[in-house]
């Protein structure tokens, strides 16, 4: 599903990404752990396409097709779906309105006519019912004032509606109590086929309890210092990660 | 010969059939006589610092159409509101239309300027609104009243609350080569009294127009006025508008102005308070492009303790599309408590556009909350990126971001067709899909 080959990336002129290897297949969980300022949000970043992050190296494969030919929206087409830590606000546009527009755009992309409007209802319905949302809140401008947990809800509401190949949750679980985790963990899990891979970066275990990673890879200074099975996880909750950085 | 002197040429012929010893004609001669020595304004007037007319009064217009046009109700509808379920006061090239419109004198009365003037039931009327709160000093004011003869006039008698919206509708035929229209409107909303009223003016095809219209508008206590400006005009067509709107105790007075289209617009909004606890509220959405440009001053004065204003205005310019934002608060020393607020922000799509924003508040009283924020600015790369990359193309996600920045506006907007009319214009121009809403 994703190679990625030796990725450097920069911002700012700064090298942030040192050279990444990672392997994703379909139907596989991936889990990227790390403390701040090891670039995990670098990595999210440069795999969605955000301009301000450049790749100075390396490759970074989709399906065998190169990203770096594509713009973020193309990659989007494509499969890719990034659940933003900091999701914007954008007043004055619905939810309901702004997956719509998104969904279509998806189809027009791979030369599909507009969704009809009733068959897009009850997707929105069926999802918004699987992911406990109120029909209220579909209407409302999208994440205008919504809670940092609303906010995560609707990114995994909106990746639940597009349904893409590639789903990496950027720190899905920060802001996130206990139920709405649960909530969000059970429509990620729901989500899940042979077809699909999800990369959950995150800082904490607590997501991985249930979301059940296949394997977990430890990035530290712009590298991946160890990769390992879900059991690696419980070991730097125990451990922290100064052992890491003996590691690199 | 200059389009002043044919201004002041003509007036002989436009006296033709006028009782010259009536007040209302004096009123206007006097006019007349501000307008020939004060002339059109030029740049040199700070107030008209941005906007110049030179371009329009260097053309000549038709003051009185030759021939009656007729126009069919099938070409016009689309420019109605409702069909059937409003007031229409109508008219073609500046004259009446008793065919299109939909006037009552049950209960109120909403009818013709022009009777309104030479009517002796209206007199007490006339003789108490008439141009009794447009300045004296104002040239192109003084312009329109020394012509006034045409208009809508609106009364709205005590406890009474209008059941209809009314129309206000002046179409150009484009029957002549290019005609200059002076409507002037009189409204007068008595004690406890409610109308809400559409305006527009609109040209039937591509020929020069320009309308000097003025309004007067008189709320008495407790009285509440919802008035909306459709500009959608013809890039051919231009208009200068200017609304006094005098407020006593208690009273709400709510204008919406869409600027959407037409060559150039100047809006002088202003507002008086004579009573405490008036309520102002002055919005505005403007979407221009090409070479279009709107010019909107307002001016609130505030006169009196424990009132308030709201001013929120959002434009967006394409183009060479020029924009211009003048907003005065004035707070007179015994106008204590007051709350005055002042928005207006602007979005620039392309390089060539232009926008001059200036809030202007002189503040004399020491009790009072005001504030205002003008903002100029590109669109939001952070949200834009946030839009590409849930698969939203750029051009897409930039209309629909410009959109929704105009369209937080229609919040306040209290006919439901009218609003879902603007959003649709207002979807169409920034070129967005707007299908259903849950």
């Amino acid at each position: 599903m994703l190679t990625i080959e030796n990725l450097h990336a920069q911002v700012e002129g700064k090298d942030i990404l040192k050279g990444i290897d990672l392997d994703v297949k379909a139907g596989e969980v991936h889990a990227i752990m790390g403390p701040n300022g090891s670039g995990k949000s670098t990595l999210s970043s440069a795999i969605a396409g955000n301009e301000d992050y450049q790749v100075t190296k390396g490759k970074m494969l989709l399906k065998g097709t190169d990203l770096a030919e594509l713009n973020a929206e193309e990659r989007a087409h494509l499969g890719v779906f990034i659940s933003f830590q900091y999701p914007v606000e954008i007043p004055g546009v619905t939810v309901t309105n702004f997956i719509k527009t998104a969904i279509n755009a998806h189809r027009k992309a791979n030369g599909l006519k507009d969704m009809p409007a009733s068959e897009l209802l009850k997707k929105i319905r069926d999802t918004a019912k699987l992911l406990e949302i109120d029909s209220k809140f579909l209407s409302r401008s999208l994440n205008e004032g919504f809670s940092g947990g609303e906010k995560k809800r609707n990114e995994i509401f909106q990746m639940a509606m597009l349904n893409p190949s590639l789903a990496i949750l950027d720190e899905t679980d920060s802001g996130l109590d206990i139920d709405a985790l649960k909530i969000v963990a059970n429509g990620v899990n729901k989500l899940k086929s042979k077809d699909n891979a999800v990369v959950v970066i995150t800082h904490y275990q607590r997501l991985l309890e249930y979301i059940v990673p296949d394997f977990v890879h430890v990035l530290f200074d712009g590298r991946i210092v160890k990769s390992g099975t879900k059991e690696l996880a419980h070991e730097l909750e125990a451990k922290g990660y100064d052992w890491i950085k003996e590691l690199a | 010969m200059e389009f002043k002197e044919k201004l002041l040429s003509s007036y002989l012929a436009f006296e033709e059939g006028l009782d010259l010893s009536d007040s209302v004609h004096q009123t206007r001669a006097k006019a007349l006589k501000i307008f020939e020595e004060k002339g059109f304004p030029t740049k040199k007037d700070e107030a008209w610092k941005y906007t110049s007319l030179a371009s329009l009064i260097s053309q000549d217009y038709s003051l009185f159409p030759k021939s009656e046009a007729t126009i069919e109700l099938k070409d016009v509808r689309k420019y109605f509101l409702y069909d059937t379920d409003t007031y229409k006061v109508i008219f073609i090239d500046g004259v009446y239309s008793p065919f299109l419109s939909n006037t009552t004198h049950d209960g109120l009365d909403v009818c013709l300027m022009s009777a309104a003037l030479i009517k002796p039931k209206y007199r007490k009327l006339i003789n108490a609104y008439f141009n009794k709160m447009a300045p004296q000093d104002d040239s192109l004011t003084a312009l329109n009243t020394s012509y006034a003869k045409e208009g809508a006039f609106i009364y709205i008698p005590k406890s009474t609350v209008a059941e209809k919206p009314i129309e206000i509708i002046h179409f150009s035929s484009g029957n002549e080569n290019a005609l200059w229209l002076q409507p002037r409107n009189l409204i007068v909303v008595d004690q406890n009294a409610q109308v809400q009223i559409i305006e527009r003016h609109q040209s039937l095809k591509e020929h020069p127009v320009v309308t000097n219209s003025v309004s007067e508008i008189y709320l008495h206590k407790d009285s509440f006025l919802d008035y909306y400006k459709l500009q959608n005009d013809l890039p051919s067509a231009s208009l200068i508008d200017s609304t006094y709107i005098h407020q006593e105790k208690n009273s709400h007075a709510s204008v919406h102005t869409f600027s959407l289209g037409g060559k150039l617009i100047r809006n002088n909004l202003n507002y008086f308070h004579k009573g405490e606890h008036a309520l102002s509220t002055l919005k505005g959405v403007t979407i221009l492009e090409g070479k279009q440009h709107v010019d909107h001053s307002t001016l609130v004065h505030h006169a009196q303790p424990n009132c308030e204003s709201h001013q929120d205005y959002k434009s967006i310019f394409s183009n060479r599309s020029e924009g211009v934002f003048n907003g005065k608060i004035l707070v007179d020393k015994i106008a204590q408590k007051t709350n005055a607020f002042q928005q207006n922000n602007n979005i620039l799509i392309d390089d060539n556009a232009t926008v001059n924003t200036k809030p202007q508040l002189e503040i004399f009283a020491d009790d009072v909350k005001c504030s205002h924020g003008c903002t100029i600015g590109q669109l939001n790369e952070e949200v834009l990126f946030y839009m590409r990359s849930r698969g939203i193309p750029e051009k897409e996600a930039k209309a629909l971001m410009t959109y929704a920045f105009a369209n937080n506006v229609l919040d306040s907007v209290q006919l439901p067709s009218l609003k879902k009319r603007i959003n649709q214009q207002i979807a169409n121009k920034l070129g967005v899909n707007l299908g259903f809403e849950l």
